[in-house]
């Protein structure tokens, strides 16, 4: 059965170094899976693909709603499905608050100044920013920028919402914030494929979790069974060494 | 005879004022057509350079080498004198912001790149990420970042360009230089060229101090 997020035998190659060795996940429809394991093992990678930040090979095959992910005309329609958040926020500074987050509804799906301002503003509230909306993103801290950036991309109105490591750049103070934000939204049907090192939020929040290693998936199963009783040395060794400490 | 007389002559530099104002009039005309074909120009050739197919990255680039490479001066002369001999007979005005706008392109191009090159890859991403088309990615969130980045840079080069206007007295052009040195012909007195030479600073320190003071408020601005 193929999944609403369909990845199979992707490989992935910086020069000469395989960072995707074959990767097969099909993720369904308003599930929420996590990806965890060490930095390297290619996460980041992984998801980059899916609406092909990252370029990859021809013989691999990635569809998102049946859509294939592949270059030229199709890719904006999988971008418009396909929301991200990055790990470095990529707020547009030049833009207030309101504005990031108008934007992309304006000019893809071409909304009226009145129709982006409403759903905008509507956005910024359910992330807790409704204050800061006439502010420049410089001026806010990095949880709130976070939360401006899932706005952002929840604005396109996505299928589908891809979160690159959204917690790692955070000063420990602000990760529960976004964190809280995220968990509101994994309870609204929303496709989420969470990259993290928050083992905390992938055992909480996710349907599944997915442990990667050296660019492969080395094993995948509900948050019970990967954190209470991982089938692989690898799991059990990456698990044991990031949750004791 | 006393310094003042011989550069410095009132009775002098009041009878050939209108002269070299006339000639300044030129001078701003010339400056700010080759500044904003240049700018034009140089801009398509940036985006060229960075964004276009293989052959047409290269061909922009071996543009910009050597339109660097060649003297402005030569150029003209060239655009001037040799081109006739194949039947394009431009005019003074024609030539000289010929050359001056074919060389401004090739500075103004690399300004642009390295502004264009200068903002964050995750600005690119994100606006990828969000579905946003080349044109709109461009138009929106890439170009009014590095203009921030550029205006100094771009500053600079009109502040040449304009200088270099004077290079059109060469080729005929009534330009502020050339009525000075008519004027000093005239008068047999070099008061005028002194006169222009005082234009020409009146005109431009403004925008140097401008610029510094652009340098020093974008250099201070970290994200």
């Amino acid at each position: 059965m193929s999944g609403f997020v369909s990845i199979r035998n992707l490989h992935k190659s910086f020069g000469t170094f395989e960072a995707l060795r074959g990767i097969d996940l099909e993720i369904a429809e308003g599930e929420v899976v996590c990806i965890i394991g060490p930095s390297g093992s290619g996460k980041s990678t992984l998801i980059r693909c899916i609406n092909r930040l990252e370029e990859f090979s021809d013989d691999s095959e990635i569809r998102v709603a049946d859509i294939p992910v592949a270059a030229g005309r199709t890719l904006a329609k999988v971008r418009a499905e396909v929301g991200m958040v990055f790990q470095s926020f990529n707020l547009f500074p030049h833009l207030t608050v309101r504005r990031n987050v108008m934007l992309a509804p304006m000019r893809v799906h071409k909304a009226s100044v009145a129709e982006a301002t409403e759903r905008a503003d509507k956005l910024l509230k359910r992330v807790g920013i409704s204050e800061q909306a006439d502010k420049y993103p410089g001026t806010l801290s990095g949880g709130q920028q976070q939360r401006v950036a899932i706005a952002r991309a929840l604005a396109m109105e996505p299928k589908v919402m891809l979160f690159d490591e959204p917690t790692s750049a955070l000063d420990p103070e602000m990760v529960g914030e976004v964190l809280d934000v995220m968990k509101a939204l994994a309870h609204t049907g929303v496709t989420m494929i969470v990259v993290t090192h928050e083992m905390g939020f992938a055992r909480q929040v996710a349907d599944r979790v997915v442990f990667m290693d050296a660019g492969e998936v080395v094993e995948i199963g509900t948050p019970d069974q990967i954190f209470g009783a991982p089938k692989q040395d690898r799991t059990r060794n990456f698990l044991s060494a990031v949750l004791n400490h | 005879m006393d310094i003042f007389e011989t550069f410095f002559n009132v009775d002098v530099l009041l009878r050939t004022y209108p002269l070299l104002l006339k000639g300044l009039w030129v001078t701003v005309k010339l400056g700010a057509a080759s500044i904003v074909v240049g700018l034009v120009f140089g801009l398509a050739l940036a985006l060229i350079r960075i964004y276009a197919k293989r052959p047409f990255r290269l061909l922009a680039r071996i543009y910009i080498d050597i339109f660097r490479s060649i003297p402005l001066l030569v150029l003209l002369i060239i655009v001037y004198y040799a081109l006739p001999f194949v039947g394009i007979r431009l005019s003074g005005f024609l030539s000289a912001l010929t050359a001056l706008s074919l060389v401004s392109a090739a500075y103004t191009a690399e300004i642009f790149r390295a502004g264009i090159e200068a903002i964050p890859k995750g600005q690119f991403e994100a606006s990828g990420a969000l579905g946003l088309s080349y044109r709109h990615m461009m138009a929106d969130v890439i170009l009014p970042q590095a203009i921030k980045i550029v205006i100094p840079p771009l500053t600079n080069n009109s502040i040449n360009v304009i200088k270099d206007t004077a290079l059109a007295s060469v080729v005929a052009m009534p330009d502020l230089l050339k009525q000075a040195t008519q004027a000093q012909a005239l008068a047999a007195n070099p008061s005028p060229l002194i006169g222009a030479a005082i234009i020409y600073i009146a005109f431009l320190w403004p925008l140097v101090a401008w610029v510094s003071r652009l340098e020093r408020r974008f250099g201070g601005d970290t994200r």
